[in-house]
């Protein structure tokens, strides 16, 4: 494809303890505005704004940034996919001549705030099957996605043999790789398999180290044309393919003929379709880690293994940097922070700028980032350097 | 196991529409899912069309009550506060026999020994008046 690209990255400080001082709107605010910088452009140039679901309106953002020409705006309902799925909304816009610039923020204050835990578990409403849950699920204690998946997979452990130690392994990795990002809330806070094997269970076989961190802190990216990047001097990082699915049903978890179906099922092919690349030609993935498992999941689901196959494949520093495809390479969500998967982007466009430190992976040149929401909706974008 | 005075209560669905006939069989001490009258295939959760063959008719089916369990989570931590005291806890997903599954619970079973296709049968729990669960006991293999 290569007919639209990433031309600016912003994210705020991921923090705990004491929280943003922000709303969550302002703090989103700092990401775009820091993106739109990163982009060499002005407030008033952008003109597509797709904010992540329930976190914001496109208005308030077009306020606030002085976006006088706002004609673009759309929100894709996907949860945590939802980034990576706007990355194609935003790259189709752009080619279209929908929008010339189109920002998009993620964040909250998952710490300070509301935590994500509460989200979901105390109000489905934002579920698309919202009155589902509460009917079927809620009254029997089925209240939260940590629950939700972990049947998958104590599911997958019988069907394969996937073991507690190789989720353990997805853990260490992210960690490992937080130690080498200063912006990563678990940096200098360092975990072996035994801690985590060690860490309380919350929900069977997901144990406390199995589950993404509740952080303050938003991130944002700018989706342009390779032309407009061009005369903005700016090595873009261009979208190769990007596609979005849904497993069927989407709004119910228990009743798919095909239990480990997810919505990247059926993206992932697709993206590496357009992109005209097989799993092996990637050089790091940045997958969306709510959980453990659903790293092995993705992993199995994009292609990178067999199904059935993830838990060899996490294991023996595969994922690590330095291994054959590096996972998260800024810690992902369990060990960086939690910002809804778009520091899993704005990480991705780093490594490919070269920009990424004493984490960068070596010659990256295309990597994939991948997105996970609601009840297993699926993203996945594969990127290239210029 | 499960009844445990907490002071908060717990969520109960809303006796509405297609649901509120679900948990109205339920009350009555039937488990029926929607069984579809053109091609017969079975659902659960309750669909306004067949997804299948896209006949709008069915009807509430009897189920044989009997399924084995596909998998489940053990709830150590409760994050929703009405199931604290209940913890640890299994929510079970359960093929019935009719091939749909149910996400419910095994009341005479500790978490520690469910096992994947052991077998169960439904047995009714009333969370209050209005509202009776469908749980699952431990049946004959």
């Amino acid at each position: 494809m290569d007919e639209a690209c990433i031309v600016g990255i912003g994210e705020t400080a991921y923090v705990r303890k004491p929280g943003s001082g922000l709303s969550t709107l302002g703090i989103q605010l700092q990401a775009a505005v820091r993106a739109i910088e990163d982009a060499g452009l002005e407030g008033s140039q952008i003109d597509g704004i797709m904010p992540f679901p329930n976190l914001g309106h496109a208005e308030s953002f077009a306020a606030n940034l002085g976006c006088e020409n706002l004609r673009f705006q759309s929100i894709v309902w996907m949860g945590g996919a939802a980034p990576v799925a706007s990355l194609r909304v935003a790259g189709a816009a752009v080619r279209q001549g929908l929008a010339d610039y189109v920002l998009i923020p993620a964040g909250w204050n998952g710490y300070s705030g509301p935590r994500a835990r509460q989200t979901v578990a105390e109000d489905v409403s934002s579920l698309p099957g919202g009155a589902i849950a509460r009917d079927f699920y809620l009254p029997f204690g089925f209240s939260a996605p940590p629950q939700w998946y972990s049947v998958m997979a104590r599911r997958h452990m019988h069907e394969f043999g996937t073991r507690p130690e190789q989720l353990g392994c997805i853990a260490v990795a992210m960690r490992k790789h937080a130690q080498r990002n200063p912006n990563a809330v678990m940096k200098g806070r360092a975990m072996t398999l035994e801690d985590y094997m060690a860490s309380p269970m919350l929900a069977d076989p997901y144990r406390l180290f199995d589950c993404c961190l509740e952080t303050d802190g938003a991130a944002a990216v700018v989706v342009t044309t390779p032309e407009r990047a061009r005369d903005l001097g700016k090595e873009p990082v261009f979208i190769m393919g990007a596609a979005s699915g849904q497993p069927f049903p989407a709004d119910e978890i228990t009743n798919r003929k095909d239990f480990f179906q997810t919505g990247l099922s059926l993206a992932a092919p697709e993206a590496f379709g357009q992109a005209g690349i097989s799993p092996r030609d990637v050089d790091f993935a940045q997958i969306y880690d709510c959980f453990t498992f659903e790293v092995l999941q993705q992993l199995e689901e994009a292609g990178f293994c067999k199904r059935g196959e993830g838990g060899a494949f996490v294991e023996g520093g595969r994922i690590e940097l330095g291994g054959e495809l590096p996972v998260n390479t800024h810690g992902g969500l369990l060990s960086e922070a939690h910002v809804l998967g778009m520091n899993h982007i704005v990480e991705a466009v780093r490594q490919l700028r070269g920009d990424a430190g004493e984490r960068q992976v070596a010659n990256a040149e295309i990597g994939v980032v991948t997105g996970w929401g609601d009840f297993g909706d699926g993203s996945i974008a594969i990127l290239r350097r210029a | 196991m499960n009844q445990v005075e907490t002071g908060i209560p717990k969520p109960l669905p809303l006796l509405e529409g297609l649901a509120g006939e679900f948990y109205g069989y339920c009350k009555n001490g039937e488990l029926r899912f929607q069984r579809c009258r053109d091609c017969r295939s079975w659902r659960h959760v309750p669909r306004e069309m067949c997804a299948g063959c896209g006949s709008w008719e069915w009807e509430w089916e009897r189920s044989s009550g009997r399924g084995r369990v596909f998998t489940w989570t053990v709830v150590v931590r409760a994050l929703h506060p009405a199931f604290q005291e209940a913890c640890p806890y299994a929510p079970v997903v359960i093929e019935m026999e009719e091939g749909v599954r149910i996400l419910s619970q095994v009341t005479d079973c500790p978490p520690d020994q469910l096992e994947i296709d052991m077998a169960v049968e439904v047995v009714f729990e009333d969370a209050n008046e209005d509202v009776t669960l469908p749980k699952f006991r431990r049946g004959t293999s």
